[in-house]
């Protein structure tokens, strides 16, 4: 065994000669973040989560294999931001709804979304129909969250060989697809396993996917010193203006309020600093000033919503969105792969609880339009911060708030920071 | 039955009963003894192989841009009012199914399209209707097929002619026997020979690997698989010369002492097969292909024909190399050249079609012929194919060094305004330009040319890049899986007229990232074009994009927005 002795973003760095990048960079401290690299795999260099730089040159980490004398860089600006890029093309090419997923809190794709800080998704959404199949003995393979890391294809056999999972179709229809027949012949350990091995929730085993509870799981750990609580600000602040600020729930559930109450009497401290203008707390219906900050949950699912948010905007000098719904679509955006004659047909026409031969969809000239897909509210105007989570925390909210209107020091724990 | 011939069995069922059935993947998988999903894997990656029953004639209607300009809606609405059935439609008719195809390498007769690999080009639709009758009335599709062969209409003269001169059997072999294969490969090296499929990896460079790699097995690999939308010189070269392209491939074997050859065909060029087939018979009785060539003892060397199925990606030499092992053509990751780690793990020389041809004019005109042509760094001609909006389309040897515009006036475009270079994945360029040379020194290209007029929509052509390469990725990384499709959103948007200058300040961002990050070609190359040409045609995309912007508000398309929903209303009242 012969050592090399390479450079990672300018330190020296010593490894086994023709070992793996990532395990190489890992026993020297360095952490490169992927998806698709497994132990022992031969490099499968699918997701490209891994890219660094080699002697200049962009390459996926898991494909190279460390000799003397190579400058690697990890972690520049640049470097940070594709690797940023391509964890979100992931998140807007499947469907990812992490508040309703099993795998939410052990799923590496999400774990690594927060690594990388993505509160919001420069690309747009697909929103592309894909289908869940539960026809398998044991496995239930979610197509809408698979990334085609081929970890399952190569690693999940059946004792006498055969590939349980494999590619099929190709361009943008590709999907890795599960083999009945062979997948019967697993045992239910080799379908944990298979679980366990997917980086995202997209192989689920049937009765064993909730065996963690939320909040004990993999990367759900909250140490004591990341935790923060809200600052006493009102001794700083209570000479100052007080900051105005407006909220609205626009197609989201009202959690998000629900939970910027959460703060409980720190609400009274809040009031020191801030006074609400046009917000279901107040119940002020309309605005009767020009407000500093707008918060917005929801995203735009009718016109009325549109018009709500454009009204925002003109009236608030700042505008963030709160929560999933408001980033992205969220939950209701689960109506995007589907049209909107399939979903408004379900609803009122072909639904269990509809007339029989009910063949009026309500509406009214009063009744706001709905449009044919959720859309994320920056991509109606312009927004200024995002805030993830479903719900995001009550002194998270307040803490940013406060941040952006008084540039208070705070900085996100990443215990706080969640999509789910 | 072994794994390598897994296509052709595939297309034995497809061949003999229109579609590939649950029953035969069962079949193979247990031959193979691999589970049914993965033989699935395979079919559904190459689009001429069918999971569901087809019509007696399969249609294929090419959907390139230079089919798309030449009336490619007009034919497709000809073939679906004739047949009656619908694009991409199964189980309509016993007689027809129809598909779209991305090109079939007849740019220079659009619009074209395959009747089960039969060609039959400049379609109208007329013609569609009386081919259509021809068909249903039981006519021979052998007899009422186009003739695929694309005019040759431009040559250098004589002494400067390279390819498209004089040509018997046996022409550059015969001046093999007096020479060692270190002399041989010393000859390509100073002939600067470099890969003509569009990478110009220095050839000699290549073989000399593969000559010392010690391997047990050695292969050559002729990629005849000519994906590159408006690229048919490789076409005309088998068709006119497969002769001398198999010379070049013995010259390989005789260089690198592989005893076994293939040649990868396109699907689309079946029409080819048998007169390659024939070339090769005629090698072989003559003691130019098999055991002991030309008296030399032990130089054996055999060649094999390998059809394709309908994939792009196929053209890269590491997805060919698994395509030909039976596998999804997905690109290998880049840890070894084929000439270290092939076809079936043994060193693999893949070179393009006109590679090889070159190789064997090289040996047999010799080295001073070929250094006196050309330019400094690219010695020879070049064969280019030449479609689009142009009087004269067709096949053109030229001169290394020609200029666009020299080019241009042989072909006698009209007004080209945006001339695409080496297809899709290549290179756009604009008006300005035209006085550059095609050459390794200004402007390489791979051998397509496409001109467009200045009536003709960038947009347009933008648009049908962005899908093709969304839809013929291998699927396998996620930059290109994903990146190609979020792009072609954002092309989707400067269509609405609802783009600004952020929008196009974004796809070249996007675009960056995506050919950084790609695991083959294809992703790196993808986006070249789109980024290229929102700098050289800026005055166009100016005009195309929005520049107020009151109160904050994105553009955003209200109308479209709530269209679905009022039609349903009203639908439903």
């Amino acid at each position: 065994m012969k050592n090399s002795s390479f450079k990672i973003d300018g330190r020296v760095c010593t490894a086994e000669t023709g070992s793996n990048l990532i395990e190489a960079a890992k026993q020297n401290g360095i952490f490169i973040p992927t998806l698709c690299h497994f132990k022992h795999l031969d490099p499968l260099g699918t997701c490209r989560v891994c890219t660094v730089k080699l002697n200049g040159r962009d390459i996926a980490g898991c494909t190279v294999r460390v000799a003397d004398g190579m400058e690697i860089e990890v972690n520049t600006p640049e470097l940070l931001d594709t690797r940023k890029a391509i964890i979100e093309m992931m998140f807007v090419e499947g469907n990812h709804f992490c508040p309703s997923c099993e795998k939410s809190g052990d799923c590496q794709m999400q774990n690594l979304g927060y690594e990388t800080g993505i509160k919001y998704t420069r690309f747009p959404h697909l929103f592309i129909d894909r289908i869940t199949d539960a026809r398998p003995e044991r496995i239930v393979v979610n197509q809408n969250r698979c990334i085609k890391c081929k970890r399952c294809i190569e690693e999940v056999k059946t004792f006498d060989g055969y590939k349980v999972f494999y590619s099929i179709n190709k361009g943008n229809k590709t999907l890795v697809s599960i083999d009945y027949e062979q997948e019967a012949k697993l045992s239910e350990l080799q379908a944990v396993r298979a679980m366990h091995i997917c980086p995202t929730g997209s192989i689920l085993v049937k009765g064993k996917s909730f065996s963690k509870p939320f909040g004990d799981r993999q990367f759900d750990a909250i140490t004591e010193e990341k935790s923060m609580s809200l600052n006493p600000v009102k001794k700083q602040r209570a000479t100052t203006k007080k900051k105005i600020v407006a909220t609205t729930s626009l197609a989201g559930c009202f959690g998000c309020h629900m939970s910027m109450l959460d703060i409980d009497l720190g609400i009274l401290d809040l009031f020191e600093v801030i006074e609400f203008n046009k917000t279901p707390i107040t119940d002020i219906k309309n605005f009767t000033k020009h407000c500093d900050i707008g918060l917005i949950e929801g995203g735009c699912s009718n016109t009325q919503n549109i018009e709500v948010l454009r009204e925002f905007r003109k009236n608030c000098d700042i505008l963030v969105s709160v929560g999933e719904c408001a980033i992205w679509g969220g939950l209701p955006a689960m109506r995007n792969t589907f049209s909107l004659e399939e979903c408004l047909r379900e609803s009122y026409l072909d639904s269990m609880t509809s007339e029989e031969n009910e063949t009026i969809i309500p509406n009214h000239e009063d009744i706001p339009k709905i449009l044919n897909n959720v859309y994320a509210n920056h991509e109606i105007v312009k927004i200024d911060y995002h805030i993830p989570g479903c719900p995001p925390d009550a002194n998270y909210i307040w803490n940013v708030v406060k941040n952006i209107l008084f540039q208070e020091e705070y900085s996100i724990a990443h215990p706080k920071y969640k999509y789910d | 039955m072994k794994r390598t011939g897994l296509l052709n069995k595939l297309w034995e069922f497809q061949n003999k009963f229109g579609y590939i059935s649950d029953n035969a993947i069962a079949q193979i998988a247990q031959k193979l003894s691999v589970s049914k999903i993965e033989i699935e894997g395979v079919v559904s990656f190459y689009h001429f192989f069918h999971r569901q029953p087809t019509g007696k004639y399969i249609i294929y209607l090419n959907n390139s841009i230079v089919a798309e300009f030449k009336g490619f809606q007009e034919i497709k609405a000809a073939f679906e009012k004739e047949t009656g059935c619908t694009f991409g439609c199964y189980g309509e008719n016993p007689l027809f199914t129809l598909f779209e195809t991305s090109c079939i390498g007849l740019s220079d007769q659009e619009p074209a399209a395959l009747i089960n690999f039969f060609p039959f080009t400049n379609l109208t639709p007329e013609k569609v209707k009386t081919i259509i009758q021809q068909l249903k009335n039981g006519n021979s599709l052998r007899f009422i097929s186009s003739n695929p062969t694309s005019k040759i209409q431009y040559l250098p003269p004589e002494d400067k002619t390279i390819f498209y001169r004089k040509y018997e059997m046996g022409i550059a072999l015969k001046k093999l026997k007096n020479h060692t294969p270190d002399e041989v490969l010393n000859l390509i090296s100073a002939a600067n020979l470099e890969g003509r499929g569009g990478a110009f990896f220095p050839t000699a460079k290549k073989w000399k690997s593969s000559k010392e790699s010690s391997t047990s097995k050695k292969y050559i690999i002729c990629n005849a698989d000519e994906g590159e939308p408006g690229t048919f010189k490789d076409k005309s070269l088998l068709n006119n010369l497969s002769g001398l392209v198999i010379e070049g491939m013995i010259v390989a074997a005789y260089i690198s002492g592989a005893a076994n050859g293939f040649i990868y065909l396109r699907a689309e060029y079946m029409y080819l097969l048998e007169k390659i087939e024939n070339t090769l018979r005629e090698f072989q009785e003559n003691n130019l292909l098999g055991n002991d060539i030309l008296g030399i003892p032990k130089f054996n060397f055999n060649i094999q024909i390998q059809v394709g199925a309908g994939a792009y990606i196929c053209g890269e030499e590491s997805a060919l190399i698994e395509s030909l092992e039976g596998k999804r053509g997905e690109a290998r990751i880049k840890k070894y050249y084929p000439t270290e780690y092939g076809y079936l793990g043994c060193s693999t020389i893949v070179n393009n079609v006109e590679t090889f041809a070159m190789a064997a004019r090289i040996i047999e005109l010799g080295i001073h012929f070929i250094s006196t042509i050309g330019t400094k760094e690219s010695k020879g001609t070049k064969v280019l194919s030449i479609s689009g909006d142009v009087a004269k389309p067709g096949i053109y040897e030229i001169e290394w060094g020609m200029t666009v515009k020299e080019i241009l006036h042989l072909c006698q475009a009209t007004s080209p305004h945006f001339v695409q270079i080496s297809g899709p994945s290549g290179i756009c360029i604009n008006n300005t330009e035209f006085d550059r040379k095609i050459c390794k020194e200004d402007l390489i290209c791979a051998g397509s040319i496409m001109v467009f007029n200045n009536f003709r929509s960038i947009t347009k052509i933008l648009e049908n890049y962005t899908k093709f390469f969304k839809e013929e990725s291998c699927g396998v990384c996620t930059p290109c899986r994903a990146g190609n499709q979020i792009l072609h959103e954002k092309i989707k948007k400067i269509k609405k007229g609802i783009c600004t200058s952020k929008d196009l300040e974004e796809i070249k961002e996007w675009g960056k990232i995506i050919k950084l990050t790609s695991r083959c070609g294809l992703g790196q190359f993808s986006a070249n074009t789109l980024i290229m040409a929102l700098d050289k045609f800026e005055g166009y995309f100016n005009q195309k994009i929005i520049k107020t912007n009151e109160n904050l508000n994105v553009e955003f398309d209200m109308e479209a927005a709530v269209y679905n929903y009022d039609s349903l209303i009203k639908d439903t009242q």
